[in-house]
């Protein structure tokens, strides 16, 4: 199992990598951490004629935190996440969730921007995005777009990114004071992709429910948002008399690791940990 | 370096000898280090990131050298489990792993040592708890993992108690 055979091209700044994507159009695939996109080409699932590799593009990298937002750039790997204390304190589901993103080794290469622009759907990342209610940058020949995360992910390893764009950055509003988040996966392993998982986010003000935005993972195609359940959940005090809303938000699939009967009952379950959590 | 190519020249520093190769674009850092190299210590098991038996440092952190381009390594640092046996940086390790026999066909022994020293570099104090989560990327098919956990545990413990 080896990779085939490819160009390999390492621009040194996003106009020199924007160039090389224009050129080679769809024979060509940004390589970033590599952690998904290298078992894929082992596999001989991808066989991209050229790798722009944007691991030396300095102006990737980064958290940042600004008057409103904090941005994290694509690069960042998923160890500077684990690490950030500016994460920690501004955007704690995300710390919470890191954790659960594969292994030490593969944090240490993996990246924020890989693992959303991959669209795994069962990725913890993308899921702490659309529950956190982030805006993608994404960087093209004509310039850059603003996309929000509920319009980037679109589907089974799809987003809203088209040929010869990259990601550049996501930002991510600050929670106001109220704000409490919670996380909670479930997987057969430490580490492994989720068979289910929930990202929630939302206001605790006065002890009750407001405002909450909970993205599942695992259980569709894509993160979702389960609307339904948000909406019960809208000045409640304790999370059980939503849960019911989950059996029709929720349609998910059966894959390897369980029926669809069986993902939607651990959902259930995992939700309710998960909201119980984030008003303790 | 922009034009995209095949072969690529590199420049890496492997167990603190310069090495420069020109090597294929699709060669991984694993089968560079083993072919190449000769440095047949670091092993290479699923070749999808899966087993962590191919596990090195590059720039002092842990990675899975099967995940990783040779070509992407150019003008960093690599240690392989060879340079951390010959510096002695592991030595506590290794004799904790023969004492408890720690390693049967001892396979995944490389890549378990090197996210080992990794775990107690950063953690010198790791519940046990915490010595298997953090190896829950490395696979070992026939010891099981009490007897890893029991060398892990032993070297912390007996660090602890030096440091006092």
């Amino acid at each position: 199992m080896k990779a085939p055979r490819f160009a390999y091209a390492r621009p040194a700044n996003v106009a020199e990598a924007l160039a090389l994507l224009d050129k080679h159009k769809d024979e060509a695939r940004v390589l970033a951490g590599g952690q998904s996109l290298v078992p894929m080409m082992n596999f001989r699932v991808a066989a991209p004629k050229v790798l722009v590799d944007i691991n030396r593009i300095a102006a990737l990298t980064g958290i940042k935190v600004s008057k409103n937002h904090l941005r994290i750039g694509a690069l960042t790997r998923q160890v500077e996440l684990e690490r950030s204390a500016d994460i920690a304190r501004h955007l704690p589901l995300i710390a919470a969730a890191m954790p659960h993103v594969a292994h030490p080794a593969i944090r240490n290469r993996g990246t924020f921007g890989g693992s959303c622009a991959l669209g795994d759907p069962a990725a913890e990342l993308p899921a702490c995005a659309l529950a956190l209610g982030a805006t993608f940058v994404v960087a093209g020949k004509k310039g850059e777009r603003r996309i929000a995360a509920e319009d980037f992910f679109k589907g089974l390893y799809a987003t809203a990114l088209k040929p010869g764009e990259l990601l550049v950055a996501a930002e991510f509003p600050l929670p106001k004071p109220s704000y409490a988040s919670a996380f909670g996966e479930l997987a057969r392993r430490h580490g492994d992709y989720a068979m289910v998982g929930v990202a929630a986010h939302g206001s605790r003000k006065g002890g009750k429910f407001s405002d909450m935005r909970v993205a599942f993972f695992g259980v569709g195609d894509r993160p979702q948002r389960a609307s339904g359940f948000e909406k019960a959940l809208e000045g409640q005090s304790a999370v059980d008399g939503a849960l019911a809303r989950l059996d029709t938000d929720l349609a998910p699939r059966a894959d390897l690791h369980a029926s669809a009967a069986m993902k939607l009952h651990l959902a259930k379950v995992l939700a309710a940990r998960v909201l119980r959590e984030l008003a303790a | 370096m922009n034009a995209p190519l095949e072969t690529v020249e590199i420049e890496i520093t492997v167990n603190g000898e310069r090495v420069k190769r020109s090597v294929p674009a699709r060669l991984n850092l694993a089968d560079f280090l083993r072919i190449e190299l000769e440095l047949t210590g670091t092993h290479v098991g699923c070749e999808h990131g899966v087993c962590g038996a191919c596990t090195v440092r590059v720039d002092g952190e842990i990675v899975r050298g099967c995940l990783m381009f040779a070509a992407q390594a150019d003008g960093c640092t690599v240690d392989t489990i060879e340079g951390l046996s010959d510096t002695r940086e592991i030595e506590e390790l290794q004799s904790a792993f023969v004492l408890t026999n720690a390693l049967q066909c001892g396979f995944c022994t490389p890549g378990v040592l090197m996210a080992a020293q990794a775990l107690l570099r950063d953690e010198p104090n790791p519940s046990r708890e915490r010595i298997r989560e953090y190896l829950s990327g490395n696979y070992c098919r026939c010891t099981g993992y009490q007897a890893i956990v029991d060398a892990i545990e032993a070297v912390a413990k007996a660090r602890a108690a030096r440091s006092k």
